[in-house]
């Protein structure tokens, strides 16, 4: 089905959740993103119950330091 | 507040846009921005806000100025090696412009002092590179109403957005909470290119100065990704989290939190 995954759309197979999405879009850890899934964010605890859908938008935001050790 | 002779020539590019106007840098100089870490972000956003006449700025850093700082923190000079960071950018903010009154907080934020430090400011540029100072300064701004800048930075990548705490989606109705310890480089272990804690630094300190000035648009409910090393820019709607630990409807965190483990804390 196809979904848009940081605004580029793409074709996935099947219904995975987001936690499966994750592991096939290789990144490495879910500790280190938050997931909007259509303008929501996710709880981390809902990433390996939510499935997508067709047309779903899904954003992974990253988390980013840098800066200064204040 | 009547601008002199100086003042009108010295500002005389801010004050020929119309969005700014001898009105507007009058309020730039009775305004006050705090910037929190005077590292990467914090420097670039020190500079600009000083040169543009912001009339006093705080300046808060517990650290001392190390070599290894200088490809990218740049208002510390080979010579300020050693010294307090906030007493570096001190004396260079002054030697820019002596209109520009500077306070030093020469310290962390903690749960314990941040509502005092960010007080009698009107911005709050978040500098910081760790996230529970992030989440920190979020949580201490959303509960006294402070706009602030957020940015971070990791390799070539960056995001940042303003929050406008009750308004618009704050960090955490982005990010619930800290990632754990370690998953997450800082830029000590990761590395940065001066240049692109540059693009973040200037954007904060512009979101400050059309803060300040009420005038544009601000990067609040947008958060801004930039790739540099493809030098390609994003920009992801986001809005208020109902769900928000901080901002939300049913607020679970209703006093300041210290997160224990800091990112650059960890020693490689």
């Amino acid at each position: 089905m196809q979904i848009i995954i940081n605004g580029n759309k793409d074709t996935i197979d099947g219904a995975p959740t987001i936690l499966e999405l994750l592991a096939t879009k290789n990144v490495e850890s879910p500790d280190m993103v938050s997931v909007e899934l259509n303008g929501v964010i996710l709880k981390r605890s809902e990433l390996g119950s939510v499935t997508l859908t067709e047309n779903d938008s899904i954003e992974f935001l990253y988390f980013m330091g840098g800066g200064s050790v204040q | 507040m009547n601008l002199d002779d100086e003042q009108i020539e010295r500002y005389s590019r801010n004050i020929i846009l119309k969005e700014v106007g001898g009105k507007g840098q009058e309020r730039l100089l009775a305004s006050r921005v705090i910037i929190i870490g005077a590292g990467g972000l914090g420097s670039p956003a020190a500079l600009y806000l000083a040169a543009a006449g912001v009339g006093t700025i705080g300046l808060v850093d517990g650290d001392a100025v190390d070599l290894s700082n200088l490809q990218r923190q740049i208002i510390h000079f080979t010579g300020d090696v050693g010294i307090r960071k906030t007493e570096s950018a001190k004396k260079k903010i002054e030697l820019l412009n002596p209109d520009v009154r500077v306070n030093t907080y020469h310290d962390i934020v903690t749960s314990n002092n941040i509502r005092e430090i960010i007080r009698d400011y009107d911005f709050v540029v978040d500098g910081t590179d760790n996230f529970p100072a992030k989440f920190l300064i979020n949580d201490a701004c959303v509960m006294a109403g402070k706009p602030f800048s957020h940015a971070g930075i990791l390799r070539f990548y960056g995001q940042t957005i303003t929050v406008l705490p009750h308004e618009s989606a704050c960090f955490r109705c982005l990010f619930l909470g800290p990632p754990p310890p370690g998953s997450v480089p800082s830029c000590r272990e990761a590395g940065i290119l001066g240049a692109v804690a540059g693009i973040f630094g200037t954007i904060q300190a512009l979101e400050a100065l059309k803060h300040i000035l009420g005038t544009g648009g601000l990067l609040a409910d947008r958060l801004l990704t930039v790739d540099a090393l493809t030098m390609s820019f994003r920009e992801i709607k986001v809005k208020k989290n109902p769900r928000c630990p901080v901002c939300g409807d049913t607020p679970a965190i209703t006093s300041l939190v210290d997160y224990e483990q800091k990112a650059c804390d960890l020693k490689l």
